[in-house]
């Protein structure tokens, strides 16, 4: 079987330890919560650490707190079963239950946390592969190489970020709480990503992403869909995201946040901009979701063909909006209830 | 005949090894560990197709932990494989690679990790060879040869036969059709991966523990690569953590640990990851098809004609075999009175395919029966009522000389078409619903063994303890097919006693006799019986025993209950462990053996032995789907699917294995794909490489057939690979019900539905599938008179009719 690699293993039970933990043992120390995502990954070679700091130890970084009227707050050691199954999450934020209950397979989802999930991996089926089988093909620069195999004259790697909930999270207005050596600071989720396949996260070494903070519900409408091949195990291969802030028919605020098709989450902002002020008819979805799809620039590295993913991103982001302006999934049946 | 005569046969009980299995105190061979074992690993190929220039060693064996590491040279120069006219592979390749993951070298060492970092220590140069990917590149380079023998240039085998005149047929007929399909390569994706322990005794003797479907021809494969006697060998099958065809060849890493044990001196275990198992393969062929059929106005086939180009991969394999039965089952299902097959199967630098359940029939299976809807349709008539008119005739000869016994094929049809309310929904159901039909048939054990010999397929010893114990050795190996649970249940039944007093010792070439292993759905029958015969023969033993004490005659004996007893006078008798005290008292040492060859029917052609079985198996499917027009998305949403098994001899086991057949028939005909790109495999993992869960399941309604076949045990046929053939093209059939698209091409990927529906939507021809097929001329047929129609021989026994 694929074995580990050899490393030493740290149990903080405070945050303040872990980030003195990370500084203290520098570039060879990675964070570690679930390990469902990083685990996996070292026995591929993807990641050598000499050093792994735990952080499920850490009681603070555990439970859902607050009210969601007046914004939840979510521990980033919260485990993806324990979001997507917590009552005022269902109740009042249903894409991300649904984007959380979504991620992997049941047994993953008791240990995977949220944190994680936000910070999880950029993947690509050129690199999420044994050490033996990314030596066969000639190593690429995500590790090991110099050249993308996707795109081989591209000076940057275009792994494909694949966390289910970020691109919720984005689109909720969501921010970020990350304490380091430097001190404690507070971004919006939407700043937290960068867009390269290699360095994803705009956070530094030693930040410990600590909670989620979620705005006041108000109005809000969300959606969450996701593509893969199967319904469960699968990362998602495109992810749709849509929060409609709506005042009496009318829309107030929209984000369409997808997933999947870029080294981060990309935000359709032209197609959300599409939507303020109007009512969300069949016909201005359809025009919303072509306008949306243009940002999705997906590449050959991950399960399905990328045109298909491309013209998914249409149909999905039509039918998110669909769904959250109470229309049947698909024009045709439409026609068939009239 | 009704179930109520027998105590054991026909009802459903639990299966003897669940409790061990269920609790996990089952011993695969993974879990074996023994004193001062040493873990192996083996350094395989980065590349599809190269020369080996250089090995160097000197830094693995530098490595702490290392006990040694070896290469090609350190075994005897002699290959292997499991077909003898295709003996093409090496423990560890010496001078060439043909594919990624052929193995080069070895370690053992004090740990799995010290052994894989050694075996990434060790230098290969190389000498890269253009890579053959496909069978149209195969034909291309005459230059480049993957091997040296075969047909011609990268030709591993070219076939044709003519049975009848097929012009004469499709002259005659009022529609001839042609038609073009492919069906991908999948593979078996067992739980368990591959595992092997070797350990040689101080006196010389090695011994094996595998997870492998036949010991035996392992325990050949190894006598001849380490060119030792076999007597010194013995070979164990673990319980296997599923097989399916891919643990049914003889493997390097097999005799590599043998090896390392033997140069150790130390017990040696190899435990291959995931992505080995991807190279093991010998999984299902990528095949192209086309199939030509001449039929009257009500869908009587006239003749038919079949073509097979069949991608092979790196090694010989079962691949004659493999060719062979993609032309060979063809007859069995329908009245086809003229026939012609034409094949060619060609190496290529992939992982080389094999048997997969179904061996080599799935692929004809789905072009056939995606074909025969397409000419209902042409012909107006309902696809399962055109079908049902045109089921071969029992106890006749096929075209091609297979013999065909009983056949239920038409009362299968009957209630999958009654239970899923077929002819309410055919062609009825709103847009994005539909409905599709499919049959099929498979042999129960292939008439001929792999290597020429005229010995039994399959023997068991029945022996009879003092207590009234009773053990069974039988060479036959437990794949959770429940081989061990069938074997109980007939020897239970034939001794009237209770399975649990009943000790399975199987799959150990010390002990046990030979069995040829589990493939071909030849296990039931062919163990079957020589496990049922040598408890009948035990019988004699105790009821001649047992008359003699109750002063009767031994035939107005009767054991049952665990009883042996007169059976007008229930009451006089004796338990079964006193007749057994009775019965070594009168014979001494109680153990009798049974065994089982299967009849000589095979034609007077060459070519002829592969298609041949005692009795075949029927299966009808219907599928429901549910297909998304606008992402191309199929959901099954309900199987119907009545089988054919002879006789039940457990009908939850039946019921498992055809649950199981449908559910990788759907992983076939959805998702499943062994994809390659720059000469590797795409997806070598659980995650990527696509296979159902439990969510794309769909709901199962299996209805067993019960025919009672003269040639089964108790009446019993095969039920392990058949129900999977009807599977793909049902779903197929349904797709095209649901939204007038044709896919001709497994698997019916969301792509490919929503490609085919945007072309109809388009006013186009609404099919995605091949467009071409690669450009071969095949041999000369050997013309052989057709069979078709003739009376079975004789020496079938037609059953009594009850
Ligand atoms: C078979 C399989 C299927 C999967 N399917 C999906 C899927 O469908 N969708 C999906 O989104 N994911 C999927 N995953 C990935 C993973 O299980 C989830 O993303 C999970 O949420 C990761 O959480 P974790 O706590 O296990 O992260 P870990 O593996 O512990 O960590 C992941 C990364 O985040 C960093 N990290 C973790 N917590 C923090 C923190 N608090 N502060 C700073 N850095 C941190 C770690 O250093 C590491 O780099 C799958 C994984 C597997 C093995
Ligand atoms: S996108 Fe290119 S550089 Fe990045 S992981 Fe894939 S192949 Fe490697």
């Amino acid at each position: 079987m694929m074995r580990l690699p050899p490393f030493a293993y740290l149990a903080p039970r405070s945050v303040g330890e872990a980030v003195r933990m990370m500084v203290d043992h520098g570039p060879e120390a990675m964070f570690v919560a679930g390990g469902t995502d990083l685990y996996p990954n070292m026995k591929r070679r993807q990641f050598e650490p000499k050093v792994l700091v735990g952080l499920r130890g850490i009681q603070e970084l555990v439970g859902v707190r607050g009210e969601a009227t007046t914004g939840l707050v979510i521990g980033a050691g919260t485990t993806l079963t324990d979001v997507a199954e917590h009552a005022a999450v269902r109740g009042h934020l249903p894409a991300l239950a649904t984007a959380a209950g979504l991620v992997s397979t049941p047994p993953l989802r008791n240990m995977g946390t949220i944190g994680g999930n936000v910070c999880v991996d950029t993947r690509c089926n050129y690199y999420n592969q044994s050490y033996q089988w990314r030596r066969a093909i000639g190593f690429c620069m995500k590790k090991d190489g110099d050249i993308c195999l996707v795109a081989p004259g591209s000076p940057r790697c275009w792994a494909v970020s694949s966390t289910d909930t970020a691109p919720v999270l984005w689109s909720l207005g969501a921010r970020a709480r990350l304490v380091g050596v430097g001190g404690e600071r507070v971004v919006p989720v939407a700043s937290l990503f960068k867009d390269d396949g290699i360095d994803y996260l705009a956070k530094a070494r030693d930040e410990v992403l600590t909670e989620i903070l979620l705005p006041p519900v108000d109005g809000l409408r969300c959606a969450y869909l996701k593509l893969r091949r199967r319904g469960s195990f699968d990362f998602p291969v495109l992810g749709v995201a849509v929060a409609l802030g709506l005042d009496g028919g009318r829309v107030k605020t929209a984000k369409i946040v997808l997933g999947a098709v870029a080294s981060r989450p990309r935000e359709a902002a032209e197609a959300g901009a599409l939507l303020v002020g109007e009512r969300p008819t069949p016909a201005l979805i359809a025009e919303v979701a072509e306008v949306a799809a243009r940002p999705s620039k997906p590449l050959d590295n991950t399960d399905l063909t990328h045109p298909y993913r491309k013209k998914m991103t249409k149909v999905f982001v039509a039918r998110a909006l669909r769904r959250l302006a109470g229309l049947p999934d698909s024009p045709r049946d439409e026609e068939e209830v009239a | 005949m009704s179930t109520e005569e027998f105590s054991v046969i026909g009802k459903p009980l639990a299966r003897v090894d669940a409790w061990e299995k269920v609790v996990g105190a089952a011993r695969y061979a993974d879990d074996f560990f023994l004193p001062r074992m040493a873990y192996a690993k083996i350094r395989r190929s980065d590349h599809p197709h190269a020369l080996i220039k250089r090995i160097d060693t000197t830094r693995a064996n530098a490595l702490p932990g290392v006990y040694v590491v070896v290469t090609g040279r350190d075994f005897p120069a002699v290959r292997f494989g499991i077909l003898p006219v295709s003996q093409d592979e090496e423990a560890l390749c010496t001078d060439k690679v043909r594919m990624v993951g052929d193995p080069i070298a070895a370690v053992a060492a004090v740990d799995e990790e010290t052994a894989e970092r050694a075996a990434d220590l060790i230098d290969v140069e190389y000498e890269v060879l253009p890579p053959i990917m496909s069978v149209e590149e195969a034909l291309a380079q005459d230059k480049v040869r993957i091997h040296e023998y075969g047909d011609g240039p990268n030709i591993h085998k070219a076939v044709a036969f003519e049975f009848g005149d097929v012009e004469e047929g499709f002259r005659q007929a009022a529609l001839v059709r042609e038609d073009v399909f492919f069906y991908q390569g999948n593979t078996h994706l067992p739980m368990e991966q591959h595992a092997a322990v070797a350990q040689w005794s101080p006196d010389g003797k090695l011994t094996l523990w595998s997870s492998t479907q036949t010991p035996h021809y392992v325990h050949r494969a190894l006598a001849k690569t380490l060119q030792m006697p076999p007597a010194w060998i013995r070979v164990i099958a673990a319980p296997v953590g599923g097989g399916f065809g891919g643990k049914t060849d003889p493997f390097s890493h097999e005799i590599v640990v043998a090896r390392l044990a033997q140069l150790t001196g130390r017990p040696v275990k190899i435990g291959l990851t995931r992505e080995e198992v991807f190279y093991c393969h010998r999984g299902r062929h990528p095949v192209s098809m086309w199939v030509k059929t001449g039929v009257t106005k009500n869908g009587e086939i006239l003749a038919m004609h079949f073509r097979s180009y069949v991608d092979g991969g790196a090694y010989g394999s079962y691949g004659v075999a493999s060719l062979l039965y993609t032309g060979a089952l063809q007859t069995v299902t329908y009245r086809v009175p003229r026939y012609k097959f034409e094949g060619m199967r060609a190496f290529t630098n992939k992982p080389p395919c094999g048997p997969k359940r179904g061996h080599g029939t799935p692929q004809p299976r789905y072009a056939l029966e995606c074909h025969l809807d397409k000419i209902a349709e042409q012909l107006g008539l309902d696809p399962a009522e055109m079908r049902r008119r045109i089921v071969v005739d029992e106890y006749t000869k096929t075209a091609n000389h297979l013999t065909i016994t009983t056949c239920g094929l038409r009362e299968c049809i009957d209630r999958v078409v009654e239970a899923s309310g077929w002819r309410e929904k055919h062609g009825k159901l709103p847009y994005g619903k539909g409905v599709g039909f499919a049959c099929s048939s498979y042999l129960t054990g292939a008439g001929l063994p792999i290597y020429w010999n005229d010995m039994p397929h399959s023997g068991a010893i029945v022996k009879v303890d003092r207590g009234g114990g009773v053990a069974v050795l039988c060479g036959a190996t437990e794949i959770g097919q429940g081989s061990d649970s069938v074997l109980t249940y007939v020897v239970a039944e034939q001794l009237g006693i209770d399975p649990k007093d009943i000790r399975m010792a199987t799959a150990d070439s010390d002990l046990t006799p030979v069995d040829l292993g589990s493939y071909s759905s030849r296990v039931t029958l062919m163990a079957g019986h020589a496990a049922a015969r040598a408890a009948e023969r035990m019988r004699i033993l105790i009821h001649e025993a047992v008359a003699k004490k109750l002063e009767v005659v031994p035939g107005e004996l009767v054991s049952r209950g665990g009883r042996v007893f007169v059976k007008d006078d229930p009451e006089r008798g004796v338990s079964f462990a006193e007749a057994a005290v009775l019965a070594e008292t009168m014979h001494g040492t109680l153990a009798c053996a049974g065994s089982y060859t299967p009849p000589k029917r095979a034609g007077k052609f060459k070519g002829s032995g592969v298609g041949p079985s005692p009795c075949y198996s029927y299966t009808a499917c219907v599928a429901e789907v549910s297909v998304d027009p606008d992402t191309g998305e199929v959901t099954v949403d309900r199987v119907w699917i009545a089988h054919d098994v002879g006789r039940a001899l457990n009908p939850l086991l039946v019921e498992g294995q055809v649950e199981g057949s449908v559910y990788m028939g759907l992983g076939e005909a959805l998702m499943e794909e062994q994809v390659f790109r720059e000469g590797l495999h795409k997806i070598p993992s659980m995650l990527e490489y696509k296979s159902p869960t439990t969510l794309e399941t769909p709901e199962i309604y299996t209805i067993l057939v019960e025919t009672v076949d003269p040639e089964g045990p108790f009446g019993a046929k095969e039920a392990g690979q058949g129900p999977l053939l009807p599977v793909p093209p049902a779903v197929a059939n349904a797709v095209y019900d649901a939204v007038g698209a044709r896919i001709d091409e497994v698997p019916i990927s969301p792509e490919k539905v929503a490609r085919a529906v945007e072309l109809k939507k388009q006013g186009k021809p609404a099919r995605v599938g091949p467009e071409r097929l690669p450009v071969f001329t095949f041999p000369e047929p050997v013309k052989v008179a057709s069979a078709f129609g003739e009376a079975a021989d004789p020496s079938v026994k037609r059953k009594t009719q009850v």
